[in-house]
Parts: C-alpha cells; sequence; structure tokens
C-alpha cells in the first residue's frame, strides 16, 4: 500500500473513532517503530525462566528490531540491539542457547554478554600491514543497550531514558492482577509462533477488545466456559495502554443469551472428555479467565490453569509474528502439568477459543482495503477510558489509542 | 538392520493413505477411529521436542478427546472454508515387535483455501506408533512440525 502524502488529521469524535489509515500508512508504520516500540514504552522481552541460568540468551523483538536477552556470567540479565557494530550484521541467529561470549559471523568481531565490543579481528593487521589506526573507534556504532527491568519473572526493555518503573506504567490495579498469576517462580512448557495477515494493532485492539469474547469465541459459550452475564470486569491502568479482564465463573443458569436469540447461544451438544475444562482455583480468589494487555504488544493469560505469555512482533504493514510461550509453576506436580498442557488445548492457532483471532484481525485488514478514510466506531460502553464491571464494553481500546496518540502525537 | 516383512510396510503405508485421505476429503468424523481406544494424537513443534519442552499445538489424549475436536470445529469454531493436501512419503519403520510397529514418515501439507489460495502450510514427520491387526490402528501418533510458525490457524488436525 503506498503511503499517504501526508497523514491526515485523527476524527474529532476522539477515541470513539479509528480511522483505517493507521492499519495501512507505510510511513505512519515506520514512525511508530521508533515512537511507540522504541520510544516511550516497556516492552516484554521473554520469561526470566526462558534464560534458565548464567552464560545463557535469546533473541527477542523491539518493534521490529532484533534484540539479544542475555544473563551474564554472575546470572544477571541485559538486553541489546542484534546488531554489529561493525557492518551490522546480525550477532546471534539462534532462537535461544548458551554461550560465554558473541562472534559476528561476518568479520569474527567479539563481544561479551553485555552487548560490549570486546574484540576486532586483526584490528592491528598482519605483520605491520593492514589492520585499524591507532584513533579508530571501532565501537562508535555499538548495539543500542536497553533499559530492563525483571518484574515478577517478566522482563521488560525499553530504550528510552527516565521511564517510570514497570509496576507504576501497569497502573497499581494492573500490576496487582500481573502478580497475582506471577506470584511464584515459573518454568517454561514450550511454545510456537503464529504468523496473522494484519497490521499488529489490530491483534493488540483484540485482545483488548472485551465484547467479542463470548461472541465470536462459540466454544466458550457453547461449552458454558465464560458468559458475559458472569461476574468480572475490566480495569484499565497506566496511561490507557494497558488493562485486565478477568471473570469468576459460577454455575450458569443464565438464559440471557437464548433470550438474545444469538448464535453464540446454539448448545445442544456436550463435551465427550469435560475432564479438559476442569480447572483449579489454584490462586484461591475465584478468578477463572484472566487476559492481561500490556501496551504495546504484551499479553499474559491465565485461562483455567492454562498459563501463557503471547508477544506480539510487528514483521511489516500487514503482517505480525505472534509468540506463545506457555508456563507453568517450578514447583508443579506431574498432575498439574498435565492439566494445564491439556488445557493448552484452548490457546494457540489451533486453540478452541482463540483460532478465531487469526481469522477475524485479518478479516478486519481485507475488508478496509479501500476504506482508508472511512473508521472503526468504538463505542460500546460508552466514550470514555474508565475500569468497568461490564465487559460488554470497548473501554480498553479506547485506552490503547489513548496510549498510541500520545506517543505518535496524532 | 533387520529386514522388514514387506506386508509389515504395506499395511503402515496404506493405513497412513487411508488416515491422509480421511482428513483430505473432509471426512473428519472418521479421523478418531484411526485411533486404537487408548490412541494419543499430538501437534507439537521440532523446536519444542528438541528442548524437551512438553507443550503441543493439539493435543487428544483419548478418541473422545478428538471427538471433541471434531464437534468444536463443526459446530463451534469460526475458520474460512479450507481443505488440505497431504503428500506422505519416506516411511521408515523404525522397530517392529510383534503387532507392534513404529514408523517415522515424512509429510507435507497444503493448504488450500476456499478462494484458491494455496500455502505450503505444514511440513515435517509423523511419530507413529501402530498396532497391527485386521485393522491396523494408531496407537499414538505425534506430528512434528519442521517449523514453529503457524500461518493464520490451525484448524483442521494434520
Ligand atoms: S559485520 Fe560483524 S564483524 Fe563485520
Ligand atoms: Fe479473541
Amino acid at each position: 500500500m503506498a503511503a499517504t502524502p501526508q497523514t491526515p488529521a485523527w476524527p474529532q469524535e476522539g477515541l470513539t473513532r479509528v480511522p483505517y489509515w493507521v492499519y495501512q500508512d507505510a510511513d505512519l508504520y515506520r514512525q511508530e517503530m521508533d515512537r511507540v516500540f522504541r520510544g516511550r514504552s516497556w516492552n516484554f522481552l521473554c520469561l526470566a525462566a526462558e534464560l534458565p541460568g548464567p552464560n545463557t540468551f535469546r533473541t527477542s523483538d523491539l518493534g521490529d528490531m532484533p534484540v539479544v536477552v542475555t544473563r551474564d556470567a554472575e546470572g544477571a540479565f541485559h538486553a541489546f540491539e542484534n546488531r554489529c557494530a561493525h557492518r551490522g550484521a546480525l550477532l546471534v541467529f539462534k532462537p535461544a542457547g548458551s554461550a560465554r561470549e558473541m562472534a559476528c559471523v561476518y568479520h569474527n568481531w567479539t563481544y561479551d554478554l553485555t552487548g560490549k565490543l570486546t574484540g576486532v579481528a586483526f584490528r592491528r593487521g598482519i605483520k605491520g600491514s593492514g589492520g585499524m589506526l591507532p584513533d579508530a573507534q571501532p565501537d562508535a556504532q555499538a548495539p543500542r543497550q536497553l533499559k530492563i527491568e525483571n518484574y515478577h519473572g517478566l522482563l521488560f526493555g525499553t530504550l528510552a531514558d527516565g521511564m517510570p518503573p514497570v509496576e507504576d506504567y501497569l497502573g497499581a490495579d494492573v500490576a496487582e492482577k500481573v502478580r497475582r498469576v506471577m506470584a511464584k517462580p515459573v518454568k517454561p512448557l514450550g511454545g510456537y509462533s503464529q504468523m496473522l495477515p494484519n497490521n499488529w494493532k489490530l491483534y493488540m485492539e483484540n485482545v483488548k477488545d472485551t465484547y467479542h469474547a463470548s461472541l465470536l469465541h462459540l466454544f466458550f459459550t457453547t461449552f458454558r466456559i465464560n458468559r458475559l452475564s458472569q461476574r468480572g470486569g475490566v480495569i484499565v491502568g497506566g496511561d490507557g495502554g494497558c488493562h485486565v479482564s478477568y471473570s469468576i465463573t459460577d454455575a450458569v443458569k443464565s438464559d440471557d443469551y437464548e433470550k438474545a436469540g444469538m448464535r453464540s447461544a446454539a448448545g445442544g451438544f456436550a463435551l465427550e472428555a469435560p475432564e479438559v475444562l476442569d480447572s483449579v482455583d489454584e490462586i484461591g480468589d475465584g478468578i477463572t479467565v484472566q487476559i492481561v494487555g500490556v501496551f504495546p504488544g504484551f499479553v499474559l493469560q491465565q485461562i483455567k490453569n492454562c498459563l501463557a505469555v503471547r508477544r506480539v512482533a510487528p514483521r511489516g504493514l500487514e503482517s505480525t509474528e505472534l509468540f506463545w510461550t506457555a508456563f507453568g509453576y517450578a514447583d508443579d506436580d506431574q498432575a498439574r502439568t498435565e492439566l494445564r498442557l491439556a488445557q493448552a488445548n484452548l490457546i494457540g492457532p489451533a486453540g478452541f477459543i482463540s483460532m478465531e483471532d487469526g481469522a477475524a484481525t485479518g478479516f478486519v485488514q481485507r475488508a478496509i482495503i479501500g476504506a482508508g478514510d472511512h473508521q472503526a466506531v468504538v463505542e460500546m460502553g460508552g466514550r470514555d477510558v474508565a475500569s468497568n464491571e461490564s465487559r460488554i464494553s470497548e473501554t480498553s481500546v479506547r485506552g490503547f489509542w489513548q496510549a498510541w496518540r500520545a506517543r505518535m502525537g496524532l | 538392520m533387520a529386514t522388514i516383512d514387506p506386508r509389515v510396510q504395506w499395511q503402515v503405508e496404506n493405513l497412513l493413505a487411508r488416515y491422509v485421505h480421511a482428513l483430505d476429503d473432509d471426512r473428519l468424523e472418521d479421523w478418531p477411529g484411526f485411533f486404537s481406544s487408548t490412541g494419543r494424537y499430538r501437534i507439537t513443534t521440532a523446536e519444542n521436542h528438541a528442548a524437551g519442552l512438553p507443550l503441543c499445538i493439539v493435543q487428544a489424549d483419548s478418541p473422545a478427546m478428538m471427538r471433541d475436536r471434531v464437534a468444536a470445529l463443526r459446530h463451534a469454531n469460526i475458520y474460512e472454508a479450507q481443505g488440505y493436501r497431504h503428500v506422505v512419503s519416506s516411511t521408515l519403520i523404525t522397530r517392529a515387535e510383534g503387532a507392534i510397529v513404529d514408523a517415522v514418515s515424512n509429510f507435507h501439507v497444503a493448504r488450500v483455501m476456499h478462494d484458491g489460495a494455496t500455502l505450503l502450510f505444514a511440513t515435517g514427520r509423523y511419530i507413529d506408533r501402530i498396532l497391527l491387526g485386521d485393522a491396523p490402528l494408531f496407537e499414538d501418533k505425534r506430528v512434528l512440525l519442521d517449523s514453529r510458525r503457524i500461518d493464520t490457524l490451525m484448524a483442521i488436525p494434520l
């Protein structure tokens, strides 16, 4: 799609409208890589537990910028740009591994695990010829260092100076809901990624759209896992970009869906193996489903006993890679691990309650192609950004745009 | 290496052929019937497998769980009309003891969308444990994807 010569103004209705050009403009995409992902945002990098000990590394992204996350010999975490100071080659290709130092394959410049340049091959040449002049500064273009914070086992990184701590970035109420899941040391159970045929923002809006959950995902309602008539709520935190939605499931008696004659009420069949959905109230507060969305691209989920993090990596204007990592607690017994693994059938590209998300956001991208001058309507639950007991609301979607517009100056 | 009875090789390949034709012909209701009553089915990535991580993309620990997945695909889940075309080859029997046979096969799966868009959707290995008999059945089927990256969604089993 050609870039619009001049970014049009935001609709005067404000947060209740999202102009479709935000998903289509190539110049805007480049700007948001700088202003959103490499600007004043905390970006989730990976679980601290995905770096199991000293001298380990893992690759991640800051928007479209590749980064390396490491633990040095003392076990301290670091993160830096995955770009060599010399000619800019990738320093690390493997998704994860262990190493005492890193060597760029192109010309073998070496780095320690903090990202500091430690060696330049043939710096003084051979037998007095070749090499660099004595006043050369080979590290003048060193990979950029990220500031990182390990927030209860979640590693966040930023390039911005003077960011508030992650706790403040989330807001106290959202932070409390993050801590309730990350209350104990965790262990990764595995992962996969999913290529979504749409702009990254459409996926994050989908995460924050509590209104769609039981309307698009019919597995929820057909098998009566989650209905909007259950108790729960939406909390918006930080500058609007962070949210949590949660529900507390009681035995469902409500026939609101049937009364409204909605498609998602079509029932009439039961699971043969319902034990997949038996869950244990292991946190002890009755919350059975909780989704935390953190601006710009992080999701922490508890769906029954299935715990996972999701990381959004933009791969171009209309392509997004979504990384899923499921985890349990380090002290889980075999039965608890098996329960989490069985419930992992609910999530991911083949997930009973998540497979539609990969398609729905792509449907938007395809449908709006000729409608760059039109807008999405975001008026469920009013016009403001506020916490809400009802999840028949788009309050956290409006919050996302509030955070995005503040960074983009739009 | 011990010689494999060609009749065993044929039985294994015939089971695989009937299995992939059922999926490609949209006879999903027949899918659980290719498994024994204690049969398991899992799709995971070579990366998880190599790292010893147990997470699956699809995990059915019994034919009942497979029937639940078919019911969900037919009645609950929403996805665009699509079909697969499997190509299975290089079936290698790695162990044959009595009625129990272990086999590994390569597969390619093309996904064909309703509008004609065709994609090489998945490549990988079937790692199968098969019970021979009048009607050979899968006792365990592990679908090991070469890539951890799935395009859009994975509705139909592989
Ligand atoms: S680009 Fe890395 S050493 Fe030359
Ligand atoms: Fe969803």
